[in-house]
Formats: structure tokens, sequence, C-alpha cells
């Protein structure tokens, strides 16, 4: 239960968010054409006749992103329905040449799923998916290249989207971003959408409604195209406010389609339900019902990788990793396969079990390299340290030939550089010393130089131990096993 | 010299075969009769330059021992084709100036078969009509005349080009399309043979559409060989019409075996009119008769749905229309109009406006209407259940028979402006023929006599989904006996 709560002056509100979320299908061509859909592409250069809806002209299905739509029902635990419609959506708009989408309105290619979102404060919980349809995109209007006259760039026309549409399961902006969040990572894992926000490739619609708590549903508003997480949780905070503070003044909610303004933090109306388009749905006379067997479903789950949720629970279980570190290793598929990379090539390298060097490789991983990805502002593609170099490096802390802080001096080294750990601890001459009799030399050489130090020590103050491991280290140059210290200088300053 | 123009497309064949003929000679002979037919308006475009090239390649595949059916054969190309860099504007104001950079299945087919291009034929405004008056090319004149008149008839629609240009010695063969009868009753008006395949036979690619699930490409020729000859060539399954059926296509004039012994041929009740002209009843017992003679034995059958094909056919017709129909909004091709500082509302009101004729608005209106939220499921909905039953009336009654045998149309030709003010009685000239649309079943319009005034009168055959075969050998029977050998005066030449 989210304890997110709208104060307004007659008392606390609680928000309630469903999102539909369109996201773009990954496949070479569109949904109904041969068309490219590459982005960024000069405008109107990858538009086929019947994306332009020529006269005469027929579309035909693209069986890759039937496939893709089944993928993503099962990767969501979805009901897949092995008979589905097209239907068309009526309206007129420049940037929609046939005069209707192509959609799917009351029998989708998937039903009703789950999404498990992972909250800020460790709780879980579970957002009902009631479907997912496939449908076309639209162009785009560009009002902006001309004093009179709209430009229409038809390129994004006919592309396939899947909509989801989450049940109105979520109580806060918190969950709403968590959704998003773990919608895009399981999309990303399953290559059906790559989920890039920014070049449009998910676009969410939020519903966002106010009530007391206990209180029937209120009337929703449906804000329009928001194109980031951040953007989503905004939209909602703001919405949420203005819809509390229209019904404290005593006034209704009016059902409506607005849209959220990030600059002056608003949302804004942009029609209202008598505006609202009549699209006169009715099936597409133009294409046969969907219809597929068991074993298309079947090869559809077979293509599946692991999905974050068991994977999480795997290095949990198996690797014993925390909750935390196994979430942000799974939050990104590459993440999660440099880490099973690097766990895989640390036991090889020093024949210890993975689950024995899983934990120390995850500290390393999410402390140590993702803080100089992100210092460096890259991502974990393209990092200059591979899995096989980060397991050279903890092989050599696992085996004693190089100490922990040591180790940080060398991945310094070897994310500037590239080089592996052995190399420059070769080149260097970084490795630990262990051999007691040369250590034994330099605590004798040590306790002599502070005579003052050691009366103090032998007087009660045992803490000054720190002090003399300290510079031992000092005049190894931090090679000294720090270990073989510790158990040395001990006997010598309690003589 | 024979007039080559009255030849049919076999014996053409047959001569260009045997050396006899070119197709040059035969081309060059239509591009004259086309020209002689200006007073038909059959043509709104004419290509007597593809026509040339057309048969010189055809002259070339002759001799290369390459000729097949329609090799070198001239024929007109309803103005709903797409032909690649020439007009093709179904015959509305709308798409002025249209001109596609790609060509349709059916005309493909044509083409590649070495089929000669004439022109582009007139019709009604998106097929939408059934006397071709609703054209913005203005209406066809039917070559018919009644006996001792100078008056002018109306062709029939939608394919009111097609049946003229066949009739009157203009083309050896047309194509034309179906909708709710848009082939039959025109050929049922001209004398000619109108051959509408089951629907998914040809390929819909670069129709331009009307209503999706009834269009259906199919012929116009001067007898059913013809007719068997060309669809041959046209049909096929297309993977570009999702629709198109994915079979083989019979040697359909293998068909025509003239042998109908032992066949059962059902005559539905339900096809009795209250105030059938007098001619037409007794054609379609003449009918009867003749299928008797030839062996076949008569089954009365019962189609009980068939007073509600109309009203279901003027809401689904309607319905796909107004969608399909949205695309011409003057942002893409065709025509625009923007009147001074209008926005984008503004230009789509005074394009459709001025680009639409009376009929197409009447029926994009219908078609909003009975999609429209609160009116889906009384009208939409309930139509298409209606057509579920219509179709299984079909269904069963081809558990009895073979073929069934109607009269094509209620009335024969009529005159200009006889029935345009009045949309339903004009509806009414399709009350035979659009069952078998809503059905998707193959169907013909065979000539088998002349009205009282002298004008032709056709009867319809109908068969079971895919049997084409049957259609074409009952059609092919009562052609024979029928002995259909009245022709136009040629009054227009």
């Amino acid at each position: 239960m989210s304890n997110y709560r709208i104060q307004g002056a007659t008392g606390d509100w609680e928000v309630v968010i469903g999102l539909e979320i369109h996201a773009q299908v990954t496949s070479n061509a569109k949904l109904f054409s041969g068309a490219s859909t590459e982005f960024g592409a000069e405008p109107n250069s990858q538009v086929s006749l019947v994306d332009a809806a020529m006269p005469g002209m027929l579309p035909t299905i693209n069986g890759e992103c039937v496939r893709q739509g089944v993928r993503t029902g099962l990767a969501l635990g979805a009901q897949i329905n092995k008979y589905s419609v097209f239907d068309r959506k009526n309206y007129f708009y420049a940037d929609l040449p046939q005069g209707y989408q192509i959609s799917q309105f009351k029998h989708p290619i998937v039903g009703h799923g789950t999404v498990m979102l992972d909250l800020e404060d460790g709780s879980k919980k579970e957002v009902g998916v009631e479907r997912i349809h496939l449908e076309q995109d639209a162009g785009k209007s560009m009002h902006d290249q001309h004093p009179q006259f709209t430009y229409v760039d038809l390129n994004r026309s006919g592309v396939a989207l899947m909509e989801i549409v989450s049940d109105p399961d979520m109580r806060s902006p918190e969950e709403a971003g968590a959704y998003v969040t773990k919608l895009r990572t399981i999309l990303r894992y399953i290559g059906s959408c790559d989920g890039n926000m920014e070049q449009g490739s998910m676009r969410a619609d939020v519903n966002v409604s106010v009530r007391k708590v206990g209180d029937p549903l209120g009337t929703r508003c449906e804000i329009k195209n928001v194109n980031s997480v951040r953007f989503v949780r905004q939209a909602i905070e703001v919405e949420a406010r203005r819809q509390v503070d229209i019904i404290e003044d005593g006034g209704t909610i009016d059902q409506e389609t607005r849209l959220f303004d990030p600059v002056k933090g608003e949302t804004r109306s942009m029609r209202s339900k008598e505006e609202a388009h009549d699209y006169r749905y009715f099936p597409d006379p133009d294409l046969l019902p969907l219809e597929f067997d068991d074993a298309f479903i079947e090869a559809a789950r077979e293509s599946l990788p692991e999905l974050p949720d068991a994977k999480k629970a795997r290095f949990m279980e198996a690797l014993g990793l925390n909750d935390y570190n196994a979430s942000v290793l799974v939050a990104e598929q590459d993440s999660a396969a440099y880490f099973e990379t690097l766990v895989a090539a640390v036991a090889k390298a020093t024949g210890k079990s993975e689950g024995d060097v899983a934990v120390k490789a995850s500290n390393w991983l999410t402390g140590d390299l993702f803080g100089a990805l992100n210092k460096a502002g890259k991502s974990i593609i393209d990092t200059p340290v591979s899995a096989e170099q980060g397991a050279g490096l903890l092989a050599l802390i696992e085996d004693g030939t190089i100490s922990g802080r040591i180790a940080k001096d060398v991945f310094e080294i070897m994310f500037e550089t590239g080089k592996d750990a052995a190399h420059i601890v070769e080149e260097k001459g970084l490795k630990q010393v262990s051999d007691t009799g040369a250590i034994e030399t330099i605590i004798d050489e040590v306790i002599a130089a502070n005579p003052n130090q050691l009366a103090q020590y032998r007087g009660g103050k045992d803490k000054l131990i720190g002090f003399f491991v300290g510079q031992v280290m000092k005049a190894t140059k931090g090679q000294a096993n720090p270990g073989v210290v510790n158990k040395l200088l001990k006997p010598k300053l309690d003589g | 010299m024979t007039d080559l123009t009255k030849l049919k497309i076999a014996e053409a064949r047959d001569l260009m075969k045997k050396g006899d003929l070119s197709s040059r000679e035969l081309t060059e002979a239509h591009i004259a009769a086309v020209d002689a037919s200006d007073q038909l308006n059959a043509y709104i475009v004419k290509t007597p330059e593809i026509a040339l090239a057309n048969a010189e390649a055809a002259d070339k595949k002759i001799k290369a021992g390459e000729q097949k059916g329609m090799t070198g054969i001239p024929v007109g190309i309803k103005d709903l084709f797409s032909t690649k860099g020439v007009h093709t504007q179904a015959c509305s104001h709308i798409l002025d100036g249209f001109k596609p950079e790609y060509e349709s299945t059916v005309t493909s087919n044509l083409w590649d078969d070495g089929a000669v291009m004439l022109g582009k034929l007139n019709m009604d405004e998106f097929a939408m009509g059934s006397s071709n008056e609703t054209s913005y090319y203005g209406p066809v004149k039917n070559p018919w005349r009644a006996e001792g008149s100078n008056n002018d008839f109306v062709p029939g629609g939608s394919s009111g080009g097609s049946v003229a240009s066949v009739a009157g010695y203009a083309a050896m063969g047309a194509t034309a399309s179906d909708t709710g009868g848009s082939i039959r009753q025109p050929a049922s008006f001209t004398g000619t043979f109108g051959m509408k395949p089951t629907y998914g036979r040809c390929s819909r690619y670069g129709m331009v559409a009307f209503a999706s699930s009834l269009d259906q490409a199919g012929t116009i020729t001067r007898d059913v060989r013809d007719g068997a000859i060309m669809l041959e060539c046209m049909a096929g399954f297309d993977p570009k019409d999702s629709t198109s059926v994915d079979m083989s296509v019979p040697n359909f004039e293998a068909a025509l075996t003239g042998d109908i012994r032992g066949m059962k041929i059902g005559i539905p009740k339900e096809y009795y009119l209250d105030g059938m002209p007098a001619d037409i009843e007794a054609l379609w017992h003449k009918g009867i008769e003749w299928m008797k003679s030839a062996g076949a034995e008569i089954v009365d059958i019962s189609l009980p749905h068939t007073k509600y094909a109309l009203p279901t056919y003027y809401i689904v017709a309607p319905a796909e229309a107004s969608s399909n129909l949205a695309r011409y909004d003057g942002v893409k091709y065709g025509l625009r109009d923007v009147p001074n500082g209008g926005n984008l509302d503004d230009m789509y009101y005074a394009t459709r406006a001025a680009g639409f004729g009376d009929e197409v608005k009447r029926r994009i209106m219908i078609g909003t209407y009975v999609l429209s939220a609160g009116y889906y499921d009384a009208y939409y909905l309930k139509a298409q259940k209606v057509r579920q039953l219509i179709a299984d009336d079909f269904r069963q009654a081809f558990k009895q028979v073979d073929a069934i045998l109607t009269p094509t149309a209620p009335s024969a030709a009529f005159a200009f402006g006889e029935k345009s003010d009045d949309p339903l009685a004009m509806y009414l000239n399709d009350v035979f023929t659009v069952p078998a649309s809503l059905a998707g079943l193959p169907g013909s319009s065979v000539p088998a006599g002349l009205s009282s005034e002298g004008l032709p009168l056709g009867l319809q055959v109908l068969a079971n989904a895919w049997e084409e075969e049957t259609v074409l050998k009952v059609s092919g029977v009562i052609e024979q006996a029928a002995a259909f050998g009245a022709a136009p005066s040629e009054w227009w030449r």
C-alpha cells in the first residue's frame, strides 16, 4: 500500500493511476508494409505506397510484429489470444493518410498479464496489465517548417506499436515511474522494443484521478504522450494537485484529454469529452482475423531470454547477492550479462565456486566499475574494462597477489588505459609482499623508529596498532599483505 | 475484309495463332473503333500509343511461340483499376490528375500475358451507382436502343463504360468490378456476358476500394468462352491482398463442355417479385426449359433471407466506403480546395464537398451513421449477422443443387434520369445480384433474350464458392440455347 497522499484543505487524497504505454515494436519493416522503420532518416524517405494510403493499396501483416507482440505478452505472463482482429479507428488528421488507424479494439492479441514493481523502499507491488494490442503509428506533423503550411513526414506512418494498457493499480508517482521503468526493462530484455523514450520508441498516456481513501474512483483525465519517466512522475503530481484543488473549490473534474508542459510544470486541456472523436471502430475488411497455433506461441516462448525477475531471484538465491545489488544488476540486460561473465571468469581463475566469488564481484561491479562509468558518462556497453579484465583484477585480489587498496589504483589505470590488471601489477611492481621474513624486518625497523608510540601502546593505548600498521604499509608502499602484517605485528608490540 | 472489331477473343486468338491475323491489325481496327465510339462516352482516356506498343510486343510473343489466351487482345480497363502512369480516378473529381506509380495485379496479369490496353473506361463514381449516371465524366450511353426509337438508355452500372465498350465493338473485352451487381446488371442491360468470380479469386491490389469485403474484379465479354479466357488470365493468388485466396486457377475454358446432364439447377422462390415485368418472368421460364432440355434437373429451392439482402448491403457497403474514402482529403493527391485563410478542417470540408458527387456523399453519410457510437450494434453489427444468414441460405441450397438460375435484374435498361432522383428505385436494380455478392459467390449474367421493347435481358447463374467452372458451364448452355443473335444498330459509328 502506497502512503502517497495529496494533502488538501479537506484532508488527504489518494491518486489513482493507469498507464497506456505505446511501445514501438522492434522490426525491420512496418506493421502492414515493407517500408523500413529506421530512426532518423530523411523525411518521407521510408514510405511505401501503403503507408501513404495510395488508392487501391492494401495492408498485409508483418509476421515479425505479431511474434514480438506474442513474446511481449508471454514476458508479462499474459494470456495470448490465438484469434485477434484488426479494426479501423476512423478519424481525420493530416498525418493519418488512410483516414483511419489500423488497431485492435474488441479482440486484442494479448489479454491480462502482470508487471511486478520493485519499489525504492524494497517492497514489491504487482500491477495488472489489462491487454496489449498491435496498431499502426501515425506520421508526424511539422508546424515549424513554413509560415503558412504544415509539413507531414510519413516515415513513422504505419510503424508497429504495442499499446500496453495497465489496470488502474498505481497509487503514487513513484509507482507509475517504477512501472514504466520495469516495463522498459522487460521489453529491452526480450528485444521487442528498444525502450528509447527520447526517440519516441516508448510513450505513455497517463490516466489520473483522485479520491478520498476508500471512496469510489473519481473522474479521470488522460495526459497524452508523456515521454520520460521523470515527466510521468511530474505530470501525475501536478495533475493530481490540480484535481484536488478543483474538487476542494467545489468544482468537478471533466473527463478530458490533457497535455503536460514540463517547462511550465502544468497540464493543459487538449480536448474535452464533447469534442472527443467517435472513432467508428469496425473490423478492417482488408485484413482477415489474425490466427496462429500453439506451435507459434511455443516457439515465441522458447525464444525468450531469462527475464529480469527470474534473474534477480537467481542472483540472490544461488549467488547470495543482496536485493539492492541484484536489482541494480538486472535493471539492464547488459549489466547482468557483464556480471555473469565476470563471476564465471573469477571462479575459473581462482578455482572457487561462483557462489564464493559472486558477492565481491557484485560489490566491485556496482561500486567501482559503475562509479567510474558514471563519472565518465559511459554505459556498460562501452566500458573500457571488459568482464574478463575485471575478473583478472578480482582474481589477483582473491589469490593475495594485490591488496584491495592496491586494486583500486590498478583499476584506475585499467579504466584509463584498457590494459590487463596483471600487466599493470607487473609493470609497476605492485605485487603484494607476503614474505614473512621481509615484513618482519620492516616491522622491526618501524618499532625501533617509534619508541614513544610503542611505550604508549604498551601503556594501554592498544588502538595505536593502527598507527603501526599504517607505518608498515607506508614503508612497503602498500604492498605488504595486510593480513600478514597484522599477524606479525601484534606479538612484537606486545613484546 | 471483315470488321475485325466483330471478332470474339477466342476467334482472334486462333487466327493470330495460325498467323492469319496480327495483333497490330486487330489493335489498329480497335483504336479506330474507340475513336468512333465517342458518342457512347465509354472511354474517358484513350491510350492508342500504349495499345500499339503492346500490340507490337504481343506480335513478337506470338512469333516466339509464347502466345497465351489474352496475347494481342485489345481490352478496355475500368477506371477503378490502377494503371501505372495512366489516369486512374474511379471517375471521381476528387482524384483529379491522379496517375498511380503502380499497376493493379489484375491488369498486371493481363499485360504479362500480352493483352493490349485501349484506354480507361467510364464508370459510376467510385463504382457507386447502377446506371453510370454518377460519373464525374458524364453518363455512358447504352449502345442498344429500343425498337424503332432513337431514345438513349443507361448502360447499367457501375461498369457502364466496360459494357458499352464491349457491346459497342470498341473493345474485345473489358475489366469490370462487382460490389453488389456492377458486372452482372450492366451486362444484362447491354447483351454482354458478365462474369464475377468468387470473392478472393482476383486480387484487389490496385483496385480503388469501394467496399473491401464485397469488391471483386471480373470480366465483360461478348460471349461465355471469351469470359472464361479473360478471367483465367486475370485471376490468381496475390500475397499483396490478404483476402486473396491461395488456390490454383483452373482452365476455365475447358469447363465449357456444354454438358449439364444430371446437374441440379435451383430456382429460388424468393426471386419471384411482386410486379416483376412479364417479359423477365417469361425469360426466366424459358431458361428453366433450356436447362431441362439440356438434361439438367430443376429443383425448387428457398433462400429465406433474400428480402434482407438489399438493406444489409446498403449498410455494409456504405460503412466500408465511408472509411475507404476517408483517404481522399486533399492532403496527399488529387483535388485540394483550401478556402482563403482556411485551416486543415476547412480544407477537408471544401475538398470533399467539391470532390465527391451526391451519390458518394449520400453513401459516406449512411456509412458514417451506421458505424457511429450508439448505432453500430443496431445497424452494422446486425447487418453482419444477417449477412451470415444470407450466406448460410446459399450454403444450404448448394447442398441440394449445383447452380442457381435467376433473372439478372428486375428490368431492362431504363432511360436517363428515370431513377436518378429516387435512390431506392435505383438500389432495387441490385435486388437479384446483391445476395450472391454478400455471400462472396461467383455469378454471371448471360444474354438470353430481348424485352418487349427490344432491349437485352440477361439470366443470372450462381454457383458455390470456387465453382466458377459450374457458372461458366451452365452459362455456356444458356448461351447456346438462347442463340442470342440480336445486336445493336451501331448508330454511334
